[in-house]
Formats: C-alpha cells, structure tokens, sequence
C-alpha cells in the first residue's frame, strides 16, 4: 500500500482540471550505492483516472519521471460534486487508489 | 547528492523553459524562466507531504512520556500553531533564550515528550534513507503561517542581541576561503550558475524573498529541508565549521534574516530546484 496521493479537481465550463502530485520514490534502476550496490528499480507503470466508471485517462509510467510525480490533465465532462478516483500501479505490484470530489 | 534526480530535473527544467522560448520576446532572461518552472510545478509542491507527516506527529503521542506536542508553546501559547512561525525566533521566559522554530521544537520534544536532546541532534536533517521528524514539524508549523506577514520583534533585549550577532555572523570572513555569508549575499545583480543571489544586506525585497520561501522542497534532492539545514548547509559551502544544530549562532543568523524579512508575506513551504 502506496503513501496517499493529492488530487485537486475543479470543473469549470464542462472540463474538468485534474491535478494529482503523487508520492513515490520512482528509483530508476540505474543509481549506485555508496558501495557500489545496485539500488533496484521502483517505478510507477501505469496511472488511471476514472469519472464515474469511466476511464478518462490512461497513462504508463517509466523510469524517467521525476521522484514524486505531479500530473495535470484536462477532461470534457465533470460534475461540481462529483467523484474522480485515481490510482497507480507500480513496477513491485504495489498499489494505491485516491478520490477527490470535484470542486467548483 | 543524487546525480539522476539532477538530470530529471533538468530534463524538465529544459523543456518547461524551451516551451516559454516560444511564445516569449527575447527581453526573457534564465532567471525569469526559473521562475516560470517554479510557478508552473508550485501548486505541485511535493512538501505537502512532508507537511501531512509533520501535522501527524505533532498530533501523536509519542516519546517516554507518550505525550503529543499539542500542548507545545510556540509563543503564542500551548498548542497555537496558527501564525507562531511569522514570528519566531522570539524570546522565551520558561528556557531564558532567544529559539528559532527547530530549537523550541527540540524543546518541547525533550520538555513534553521525554526525549534526550542527543537523540534529536544526533541526526536532525532529512536523508533519502530516513525522514526526519524534527525536520517534518517544522514543515508542517511554517505551512501554518502561510499568507502570513513576517512580524519578528526585536523589542526583547535578547533579541535584539541576537539580531546584531546575526548581523556580524553573516558579516565575519573566516575559513581556508575567506568567505562570510556577504561574500555572496551583500551584491545585487550577480547569480550563481543559473541562480540568482539574493542580496540580504542591503536590498529589502531580496532579503524578504530569500527568507519566507525557506523551508523548502528540493527537487534535485527530493527532500524538504528546514531552515537549519539552510544555514548549516551554507555553512559547509563556505568551509566553515559544522555548526551545532540549534546553537546560539544559529539562532542568531535566523534572527538577523528573520527581522530583515519583516513585512513580507510568508509564503512557504516553498520549492527549490
């Protein structure tokens, strides 16, 4: 179970703004320790954002984004009131799913 | 420091500034499109986090006593978090001694909660391995004086000591450079790298702006980092001697940035790249 997420979503003149800041390591795989050990590979692979059962966005994830990722996205649709959920899923199976309610 | 989260955070730094290239006239100077990227990641600020942490441990039991720091005075009395940061470092009666935010922290968590000071300084700043709770009160204490304006008196003696310590603390050339906090803080216009260098001796608005975005969130190392760390880090970059954390010089360095920033609107936990 993944560190809870951020999300602000306000609807405006039928779109939806989403912002999501997500709390994550996101080691690449490639960085050294002091000794020389590996650190593993721990990234986010897929993000998801469904509006009342539908998906409005869809997205893979990979080593090049940033230590805890920050994401805005647009939709057409959105209710003030309503529910929009997000989750991720990453690279060791972890998971993590948020709601926020959409906000005028 | 982690060389990859550099590199990333360049990547974006480039291509949030080739973006602002287009639409922008060439009068659009590095400093402006730093600005932009601070801007356009700022309602992203991942010290949010860091502020929930600090918020929950405040709340928590814990400690030998198994007490919560709800009962900590700030110096605008037990538990009031509201504003308190706006206007430290303040003279306090029960410890007779002038106390940025870190060390009435450090008080309240050896007072309330029954730890040993040594446990807290032993490590008191933030590593990619291990949070620092002292370091995430902090977070969560500043963030409870945002839209606050900076209103630091200096009517108590002591401070008003501590202020001209400060002042000739940030003024002193030591070390194998010869370097004092004013070698790069007392000139306006000039930057290192890419940053520009505020000018805390003698433009105001620098001074103002300097202080009230610490603490922050450091993108190219993916920790917040308090205000203590800020001065004991300045310290290293000088070749100076470790300052113990906390201590008097400290405080008095805080105090002397602190009153010069009085007026301005504090507005962290603030970002950095």
């Amino acid at each position: 179970m993944g560190n809870p997420m951020k999300i602000r979503a306000t609807a405006k003149d039928g779109v939806t703004e989403v912002k999501i800041l997500m709390q994550h390591e996101m080691e690449t795989g490639l960085r050294k320790e002091a000794d020389g050990t590996l650190v593993p590979a721990w990234f986010i692979t897929e993000v998801k954002a469904q509006y009342q059962g539908r998906t409005v966005l869809d997205g893979q994830f990979g080593q090049s984004i940033s230590k805890n990722p920050y994401l805005l996205f647009r939709f057409k649709g959105g209710a003030v009131g309503e529910k929009i959920a997000v989750s991720w899923v990453d690279n060791k199976g972890d998971s993590r799913t948020d709601e926020a309610t959409i906000a005028a | 420091m982690n060389t990859n989260q550099i590199h990333k955070a360049m990547m974006v730094l480039a291509l949030s500034t080739s973006f602002a290239a287009v639409a922008a006239d060439s009068a659009v100077t590095d400093s402006d499109r730093i600005e932009q990227y601070r801007e356009m990641i700022s309602d992203g600020n991942p010290a949010e986090f860091d502020e929930m942490r600090g918020e929950e441990l405040w709340k928590k039991a814990a400690g030998p006593n198994k007490v919560s720091l709800e009962q900590c005075d700030l110096g605008k009395g037990a538990g009031v978090v509201k504003g308190a940061y706006s206007e430290l470092p303040k003279y306090f009666k029960d410890t007779k001694k002038v106390q940025d935010l870190e060390s009435r922290l450090l008080t309240c968590m050896t007072t309330l909660q029954g730890f040993t000071e040594d446990e807290i300084t032993a490590k008191p700043f933030a590593s990619s391995k291990k949070p620092s709770d002292i370091s995430s009160l902090a977070t969560y204490v500043v963030g409870q004086s945002k839209g606050i304006k900076m209103a630091v008196s200096t009517k108590h003696p002591k401070v008003k000591e501590s202020y001209e310590i400060g002042k000739r603390i940030f003024n002193y050339r030591a070390g194998p450079y010869d370097f004092a906090c004013s070698t790069c803080h007392a000139t306006s216009g000039v930057r290192i790298r890419m940053q520009d260098l505020p000018n805390m001796r003698s433009s105001k608005k620098d001074a103002q702006i300097a202080y009230t975005g610490w603490p922050a969130y450091r993108v190219s190392q993916g920790l917040t980092r308090s205000f203590q760390w800020r001065l004991n880090d300045c310290f290293r970059q000088q070749r100076f001697p470790e300052p113990k954390f906390a201590s008097e010089a400290t405080i008095a360095l805080t105090t002397f940035l602190a009153v010069n920033a009085n007026g301005a609107e504090y507005v962290g936990p603030g970002l950095k790249r």
